[in-house]
């Protein structure tokens, strides 16, 4: 697992630069991540990154695309248009959150 | 004398049943079973119905022949459990009290919930197999298929027997292949993973196989309706796929009662310790089968291992003590490949599916994730094997600590590995002691008593209240630590690593 320099702060990630210690993240990191990946964040963002930060911290588990419209109340269609493209892995990524899991 | 419930006569129900009945006399414990009918279905049947190598009638048979005497099977919905009071109460007013409960009523297929999935089409050019009526739809449906397009579609995961929608395909192409409509027909698989398959290898092999047999592949497909007036399937991100004939896996759920009893996650899962199946909110809960949140597949075959597990653990809960036995999430899947031949499929929490050979007493060693005749068999053998030896509980040639002998891991996880802990078992606030968690490691030798995890968890675990944050709700206290990367061994990369997405 590398340790990367990011904002002058070492942090730990993995291969695919997905953080892997919880609480090295705060919002100054979350928005430094959300550059890397061409994201400009907005009010709506933050909501969407909050929810997850705090649903994962009681499950230890990324929320799913599912569960973040179901339990946050964010339509998957404004997920996919905030988050273009990979909106799980996206979110997950700018949340300083494993990658949700593809299940098994 | 205590009174245990098990909720769902399906194959976990049944066999837990069985063994327990076997291992306890009635003057120490009650028995009782509650299904909705007496119809017990053999479900990996199901993938073969369509192609006419079953009957329907080969795969049914009643709940009461495979539960010895001494069980007690009440046939009747469950309205909903009462787990603070240990009471189960039945949609025709009976209540049934309990000193422990197994809940082993699985996941099913909701249509319903994907719109348009109960539309027009529906049973026209939209079809499934994921039960007995639906892949008895599909074959007439397949019968009257002249070409065109084929499409075969997974909603959302997870969804049961994960390999099922592959096996499909590979057996459609097959069809199509012998009834000379292959030439003109488009056969697609859409899927919401980002490759065929969850796990990184066995994701390659399988592309590689679907891309051998000409089947175009779909993937990050997040479906948001079933357009039945154009016959298209419509993703979030706008993108289209036309079908003349769709074969859909809708959403698997688990049943409703959960959530009126309050005791599921989104899906209706009852989230459960990944070791020992103990309901994380309810210590005399134990979950069994498809219905919980273990993270490995939905299978029969895990069924059995985590019935064995459960039954290890049994006398230490009656005797209030801590359950030292703990699952490794070894599943074990058998993928039909078309043309009599199949794969077999190993993996547990840890392991990625490897190749190499699963030593099989009485079939012999069996290739793991390469195509052969004798795993096709197999496959076929374990219809009876069900029947005749898993439901009734008896000894299976197959061990439920994964054994690495004879077969060859590949790392290529590192990739996509999950960075945090597959255990997902913060010990919730009504569990009765923080126990320590057990090995799961596939351990050479067999058992694996009383050792304690062998690693904390790296991150500090606020309280894990079964309580659903809100959005606006506060953050975690963060404390902001950074690494001391003096006594980080590993280098330190001066720039971040940008994903691909
Ligand atoms: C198409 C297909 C192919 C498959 N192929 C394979 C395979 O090759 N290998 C393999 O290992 N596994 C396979 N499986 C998966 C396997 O069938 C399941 O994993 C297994 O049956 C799970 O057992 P269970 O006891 O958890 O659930 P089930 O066996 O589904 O039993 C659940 C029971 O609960 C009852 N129930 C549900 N709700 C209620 C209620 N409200 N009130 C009363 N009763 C209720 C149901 O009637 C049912 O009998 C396949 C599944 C499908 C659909």
């Amino acid at each position: 697992m590398p340790t990367t320099m990011i904002g002058r702060r070492p942090i730990d990630v993995n291969d695919e630069g997905f953080l892997t210690a919880y609480d090295q993240w705060d919002e100054e990191l979350g928005a430094t991540l959300a550059e890397l990946i061409g994201l400009e964040l907005t009010d709506r963002h933050w909501q969407v990154l909050r929810f997850l930060r705090a649903d994962y911290a009681g499950r230890k588990e990324t929320a799913t695309l599912r569960r973040t419209s179901t339990l946050g109340g964010f339509g998957i269609k404004e997920l996919f248009t905030l988050f273009p493209g990979k909106p799980a892995k996206k979110m997950a990524y700018v949340a300083g959150l494993p990658k949700p899991k593809g299940c098994v | 004398m205590k009174r245990l419930v098990i909720l769902g006569g399906g194959t976990a129900g049944t066999m837990v049943a069985n063994k327990l009945r076997a291992a306890y006399s009635q003057d120490e414990l009650a028995l009782t079973v509650v299904d909705l009918d007496d119809q017990h279905h053999y479900q990996p049947g199901y993938l073969f119905l369509p192609f006419g190598t079953y009957r329907a009638q080969q795969l049914v048979r009643s709940r009461h022949s495979f539960l010895p005497d001494g069980v007690d099977l009440v046939l009747c919905e469950i309205d909903r459990v009462d787990a603070p009071f240990k009471t189960v109460y039945l949609t025709d007013g009976r209540a049934l009290s309990y000193d422990y409960l197994i809940i082993a009523t699985g996941v099913q297929p909701r249509p319903e919930a994907t719109t348009g999935g109960d539309g027009p089409e529906v049973g026209v050019s939209v079809h499934s197999f994921y039960t007995l009526e639906a892949a008895k739809e599909l074959a007439e449906a397949l019968r009257r298929f002249r070409g065109g397009k084929l499409v075969v579609h997974i909603t959302d995961m997870p969804i049961k027997c994960p390999v099922a929608p592959l096996e499909f395909t590979f057996l459609a192409e097959e069809w199509l292949t012998k009834h000379g409509i292959r030439e003109k027909t488009e056969l697609t698989y859409v899927t919401p993973l980002d490759g065929a398959f969850t796990k990184p290898v066995a994701s390659r092999e399988l592309g590689t196989m679907l891309s051998e047999k000409g089947i175009h592949l779909e993937t990050d497909f997040t479906i948001e309706r079933i357009d039945n007036d154009a016959k298209e399937i419509v993703s979030y991100d706008d993108r289209r796929v036309p079908f003349d004939l769709l074969v859909t896996i809708p959403l698997n759920l688990g049943p409703d009662y959960i959530a009126r009893s309050g005791l599921g996650d989104d899906l209706n899962l009852v989230p459960c310790d990944q070791q020992t199946m103990q309901a994380l909110a309810h210590p005399d809960i134990f979950v069994l089968g498809d219905g919980g949140t273990l993270l490995t597949s939905k299978a029969g075959s895990v069924a059995h291992f985590a019935v064995d597990i459960f039954m290890e653990n049994f006398p230490a809960h009656l005797a209030g003590a801590e359950l030292t036995h703990g699952f490794d999430g070894h599943a074990n899947c058998f993928i039909e490949s078309g043309y009599g031949k199949g794969l077999l499929l190993g993996f547990n929490y840890d392991t990625q599916p490897y190749t190499g050979t699963f030593p099989a007493p009485l079939i012999g060693p069996l290739a793991l994730l390469k195509e052969s005749r004798l795993n096709h068999l197999a496959k076929l053998a374990f219809r009876w094997v069900y029947w005749n030896m898993l439901l009734r509980g008896r000894p299976l040639p197959f061990t439920n600590k994964m054994s690495l002998v004879g077969k060859r891991v590949e790392d290529a996880g590192s990739a996509s590995a999950q960075p945090m802990p597959a255990k997902a078992s913060a010990p919730a606030p009504l569990a009765a002691s923080p126990k320590p968690a057990p090995v799961r490691k596939p351990a050479p030798a067999r058992p694996s008593i009383g050792k304690p995890a062998a690693k904390p968890s790296p991150t500090p675990r606020p309280s894990a209240g079964p309580a659903t944050p809100t959005p606006s709700g506060p953050l975690p206290p963060d404390p902001r630590k950074g690494v001391d990367s003096t006594t980080d061994p590993s280098p330190v990369l001066p720039g971040p690593i940008k994903p691909t997405f």
